[in-house]
């Protein structure tokens, strides 16, 4: 079975929630990432998303952009984070989603490139760029090496399309909440609660909720509703920003992990 | 340079793309899932658009007492004479209204914008050329503009900068990556992702997520069209060549698209080709690169292995873009249009010839174009005849060749 089916099969039968953060790898420097990784589970996460830095990445908002570009000058090649992650993989439990762009992926050859993620230790894949209608290669690539495909949903999705994404993907259905979400407390975007149970009737598939969750309160709103809350920007400013001032970003992933795990708990049983 | 490819089995290539976006294998739609709807109404809009003769009229008319149309083809007889072989015809876009065909495009896009419902547009721009063209769809029609615009290409081409700015458009500079095109092209998708509601973004060429390739070529035909007919009238037949600059390739598939069925009308793409054919030192995707994803389609690109975009160089601000349109992919691959590239220095060369010797002052992309011709004319009998799409006017270029010339 695969890690991350695995993973929230087990959060379901104890009624508990996923934190999902996200990072650049190679921001910092892969030898930062490397430390990183293992601090977000020590912080509580259950499921790492890994952001595979592009030139040109028009799915990411200037946090993540600027992320990328910083990793890219440090010298970050797509070997060298393969290498990371099969280094680390032995040590920890948690599930590694690779999110890149199909540009990298379709250069590399998407047979290639699934098959080497696999190998790296990699248990899922998100590919931003890829929308469903030219997705059925990469399902049937993801599916044959055993890795997840989560596809995106977003709020102007129409509800059957929304549907038929939620059907097709494997290991969790990542929803993109509203844009605006940061900075407003612990208040829901308007329709998100509705958007989640059209999935919800769709599939079983655990449903994990991204863009603009970073806070504990956030975390709190979005597991009361969705499986698992993914913790992008917020995550990848706070390592930077620790950097700068002379800070250790690996002891701020796992500080700012543990922060955002607190809003996991009391959201047991909900939803 | 041209490695053709796999003859299609399509029997008619003007009859693509196909309802998925595709062009061969190449074309489609890698966008994020945000911008799925925005480019579906897109698509529904213009294909209402298209059956309704009441939008046809009014693009019709716009296009000749607004921009000016038809442009004339001109017969450049010192030119001519100059390099000897084959006549050389001058497709005049740089007469347009702005200077150049962008504007074509931008008028046909802006009058989607109303149709949609929607009161902002925005666009990317390289040289500048299709920023003024949608600044002034934009003032035409009161539509409130955004234009993005690398902080390189502000440097470049001050004097279009002013221009949308008195035409009341925000110009956005744009401080990523290589500050050029490409990362132009990155903000307005980005800015698009959070404003689709009331926003449309005019894509300036045939690049980007189907059906953006479609929809600007079908603009930007209204070139091939007139040419076609012009050359009937004034030559009595087709001419033996077209001869086009390619960046993301908006002019050329203009004038190329009317005479892809007529097979012996040969046509000539001209990519950037730069200081030299070294990865960074040009922007020839066609020529030096492979098959890859871009700004939503797939089609030929520079990318170094891991598929990082490569950093390109071109003196000509509108063709320094590591992409091209689908379509050229296409037709390079079919063998239908041959394309190749002119350096900095040919394309120098060629400004200056067609300054001198027919007081026309081409753009430093029409430049690339026109270096081809002079290359081309002299191996040509002096019977056969050879159409350049001067695509637009040098006058926004005049400070940097001044600079490049050391006449400064």
């Amino acid at each position: 079975m695969n890690r991350i089916d695995e993973l929230f099969s087990d959060l379901r039968g104890r009624d508990a929630k996923a934190l999902m953060p996200f990072v650049t790898a190679g921001d910092g420097g892969l030898d930062t990432t490397a430390r990183v990784i293992p601090a977000l589970e020590r912080g509580g996460a259950s499921v790492c998303e890994i952001g595979i830095p592009f030139s040109d990445p028009i799915a990411d908002g200037p946090v993540i952009q600027a992320s990328m570009t910083r990793a890219l000058d440090a010298g970050t090649r797509l070997s060298g984070i393969f290498e990371t992650i099969a280094a680390l993989r032995p040590n920890t439990r948690l599930g590694l989603v690779a999110m890149v762009s199909y540009s990298i992926v379709y250069r590399n050859g998407l047979d290639a490139f699934v098959r080497d993620a696999g190998q790296a230790g990699f248990d899922g894949l998100i590919f931003p760029d890829l929308p469903i209608d030219e997705a059925q290669p990469a399902r049937d690539a993801a599916g044959e090496a055993g890795l997840t495909l989560s596809m995106l949903v977003s709020p102007s999705t129409p509800a059957d399309r929304a549907r038929r994404i939620a059907q097709a993907c494997t290991g969790f259905v990542y929803v993109v909440s509203r844009g605006g979400i940061t900075g407003e407390g612990s208040t829901l975007p308007a329709g998100l609660p509705e958007r989640l149970q059209t999935l919800r009737d769709a599939t079983d598939t655990p449903l994990a909720v991204g863009f603009g969750v970073s806070s504990p309160e956030h975390v709190r709103s979005v597991v009361s509703v969705a499986d698992a809350a993914i913790v992008g920007s917020a995550m990848v400013r706070r390592l930077h920003d620790a950097a700068e001032q002379g800070g250790d970003p690996a002891d701020e992933a796992e500080r700012f992990t543990r922060a955002l795990a607190s809003g996991l708990i009391g959201s047991v049983g909900v939803g | 340079m041209t490695t053709p490819g796999t003859p299609t089995a399509t029997p008619n290539p003007a009859a693509l793309p196909d309802a998925l976006g595709r062009f061969g294998a190449f074309g489609g739609s890698y966008i994020p899932e945000t911008l799925h709807h925005a480019v579906e109404q897109l698509a529904s809009a213009y294909a209402d658009a298209k059956q309704d003769p009441a939008f046809q009229n009014e693009l019709d008319g716009l296009l000749k007492n607004y921009v000016g149309r038809a442009t004339p083809l001109y017969f450049a007889e010192n030119l001519t004479k100059h390099v000897g072989g084959a006549q050389i015809y001058l497709k005049r876009e740089d007469l347009a209204h702005t200077g150049a065909h962008k504007i074509n495009n931008s008028l046909g896009q802006a009058l989607l914008t109303l149709r949609m419902g929607k009161t902002r547009v925005i666009a990317e721009t390289g040289a500048g050329q299709h920023g003024v063209a949608t600044a002034t769809a934009a003032a035409r029609f009161g539509l409130k503009c955004d234009v993005f615009m690398g902080t390189e290409d502000m440097r470049r081409q001050q004097p279009n900068v002013t221009r949308m700015k008195l035409m009341g458009a925000n110009v956005v500079p744009v401080t990523s990556g290589s500050c050029t095109l490409k990362d132009a092209t990155n903000a307005a998708m980005r800015d698009w992702m959070g404003s689709s509601e009331d926003t449309h973004y005019i894509i300036g060429s045939v690049v980007g997520p189907h059906p953006f390739p479609m929809i600007v070529r079908d603009f930007q035909s209204v070139i091939g069209r007139e040419c076609r007919a012009q050359c009937l009238d004034q030559l009595g037949q087709l001419p033996d060549h077209i001869i086009a600059c390619v960046g993301g390739g908006s002019n050329a598939a203009g004038i190329f698209y009317p005479f892809v069925n007529d097979v012996d009308v040969k046509l000539v793409g001209v990519e950037a080709g730069g200081r030299s054919t070294a990865l960074g030192d040009h922007a020839a995707p066609l020529s030096l690169g492979s098959p890859g994803v871009l700004h939503g389609s797939l089609s030929y690109v520079l990318q170094d292995p891991d598929g990082q975009t490569a950093t390109v160089h071109s003196i000509s601000a509108g063709l320094d873009y590591p992409g091209v349109g689908p379509e050229h992919s296409y037709w390079h691959d079919s063998g239908r249009v041959h394309y190749t590239a002119a350096t900095d220095a040919q394309a120098l060369d060629a400004f200056q010839q067609l300054t001198r010797l027919e007081g026309i002052l081409p753009a430093i992309e029409s430049s690339h174009a026109l270096a081809q011709a002079l290359q081309l004319a002299p191996t040509m009998p002096p019977d056969q005849t050879l159409v350049v799409n001067l695509s637009g006017r040098g006058d926004k270029d005049l400070d940097e060749v001044v600079r490049l010339l050391g006449m400064g």
